[in-house]
């Protein structure tokens, strides 16, 4: 059962699939709906304790999302154990929010979107936005009722992509939405952010520098697509009917770009790497290119690579 | 692999090993609860630093904006930060520095082991990956208390 549709903000009716995005004042009017669970997901793993969207639940990419022993995500049992826990079964409508321009709750739904879950929509403006708005935030912790969720295998073909498929995707648009020193080779890490361990600075050969805060407006919430379209599409990036891929650091900020081509441009082909750079930085035998120009495909290498 | 040991440590000062010990009796769930308070009860800074932030050094190893100042009074040490409300997890890092470090002579805070961040329990409640923004903290606090010691 699905709850309806924020149909009234304006600003959403231009985007591809309007249906992924909720207002905060559509969020207020529908929490405590049957069949809606919010999630609050957050880079600051004590965020959500200090003051959350009245009954809304959380998950941590760090500790929920990620296997303990695998770079990889949940499989999909262990995914059916946490979204059961959290209330949601299979046809549940999860609003996803949370700090740093909704990151991290990109980060999630697109986690959610490889398990296929139907109706997943973010919050428009994330955590910021409605607590600007002098919404009530609360320190209750829900007691979800535990639901029942089918153990659904991951899709990691369709909108995910592994080193190997990036190396074959050379060519094709890379878009790498890390901050422009990021991508010049300049630092490893992002600005004001630990070093994750990369041997080398720069980035993946023909990649294109849009770096993710650009999708967003000052306060927040996602620009208009006539906005969007002239930065990832005609006299931006000219993104269009070829297959994309984005990449950052660790696939949480390239998350909220993806989200942005997939569900407000409607691009049909999009996937995240989710490796990015902590893995192409280190991997052996694969090429980078340093400074400002996106380089060239290095053309051995494109043809040995699948 | 071997596994970071949980048993306290006896080479730590002892308001530092109070707060291992603490951290150390508790279940996973309760250690974050834990590091919430201690992140409530980061000290505002006093208006020397209020007033003059570029005195404090900023730590962009931790995932939000903190900045750190040692001051070394006659050989104690006391450590002050600053962490917006809206990063919890760097102010309870900060704030167990601050009462931990508060009052140690230089050659202890020199003494603690680069390691403590990770022997209090907390790898599985915030990640390995969050906690090197404590490694941050304590290796610039050690510095400061260097740099001032010499001067």
């Amino acid at each position: 059962m699905s709850v309806e549709t924020d149909t009234t903000t304006a600003k959403f009716t231009e985007y591809a699939h309007p249906e992924r995005l909720v207002s905060t004042q559509w969020l207020a009017d529908h929490l405590g709906a049957a069949g809606l669970v919010v999630v609050e997901s957050d880079e600051d793993v004590l965020l959500y304790e200090t003051g959350h969207i009245p009954g809304a639940v959380k998950i941590d990419w760090h500790l929920d999302l990620n296997d303990p022993e695998i770079r990889d995500y949940l499989d999909g049992e262990g995914f059916a154990r946490l979204l059961g826990s959290r209330g949601i079964s299979r046809d549940t409508t999860v609003v996803i929010y949370g700090d740093k321009n909704n990151w991290w709750a990109a980060y999630a739904l697109w986690v959610f979107s490889l398990f296929g879950h139907t109706d997943v929509r973010l919050l428009d403006g994330g955590r910021d936005r409605w607590i600007a708005e002098g919404r009530p935030i609360t320190t209750v912790a829900p007691e979800p009722t535990a639901a029942e969720y089918p153990a659904v295998e991951r899709d990691d073909a369709t909108i995910r992509a592994f080193r190997d498929d990036v190396l074959a995707h050379l060519g094709n648009p890379l878009v790498d939405i890390r901050s422009p020193q990021e991508y010049t080779g300049e630092r490893v890490s992002m600005p004001d952010y630990p070093e994750e361990g990369a041997l080398r600075g720069g980035h993946i050969p023909t990649a294109r520098n849009v770096p993710w805060a650009r999708a967003v407006a000052e306060d927040g919430t996602f620009r208009p697509r006539e906005e969007l379209e002239a930065i990832y599409g005609a006299g931006g990036l000219g993104l269009g009917s070829d297959p994309v891929i984005t990449y950052c650091r660790i696939g949480e900020r390239s998350s909220h770009t993806w989200f942005v081509l997939t569900h407000l441009l409607g691009l049909a082909d999009v996937r995240n790497y989710d490796g990015s750079w902590t893995e192409w930085g280190n991997a052996v035998r694969v090429p980078i290119v340093k400074g400002a120009e996106p380089g060239a495909v290095p053309h051995a290498r494109s043809a040995a690579a699948v | 692999m071997t596994q970071p040991t949980l048993s306290a440590s006896p080479a730590l000062p002892g308001s530092l090993a109070a707060i291992q010990e603490d951290f150390l009796a508790l279940g996973v769930k309760d250690r974050l609860q834990l590091l919430l308070e201690f992140s409530q009860g980061l000290p505002d800074l006093p208006a020397r630093y209020a007033e003059h932030p570029e005195l404090l050094e900023p730590v962009p190893e931790c995932q939000s904006p903190i900045s750190v100042f040692v001051e070394v009074d006659g050989d104690h040490v006391r450590f002050f930060a600053s962490a917006p409300p809206g990063a919890p997890t760097s102010r309870g890092f900060a704030a167990i520095l601050a009462e931990g470090l508060d009052g140690l002579t230089t050659a202890e805070v020199l003494a603690i082991p680069a390691d403590f961040p990770h022997t209090l329990g907390l790898d599985e409640a915030v990640t390995p990956l969050r906690l090197r923004g404590m490694d941050a903290l304590l290796a610039r606090a050690q510095r400061q208390v260097r740099e001032r010691r010499a001067a």
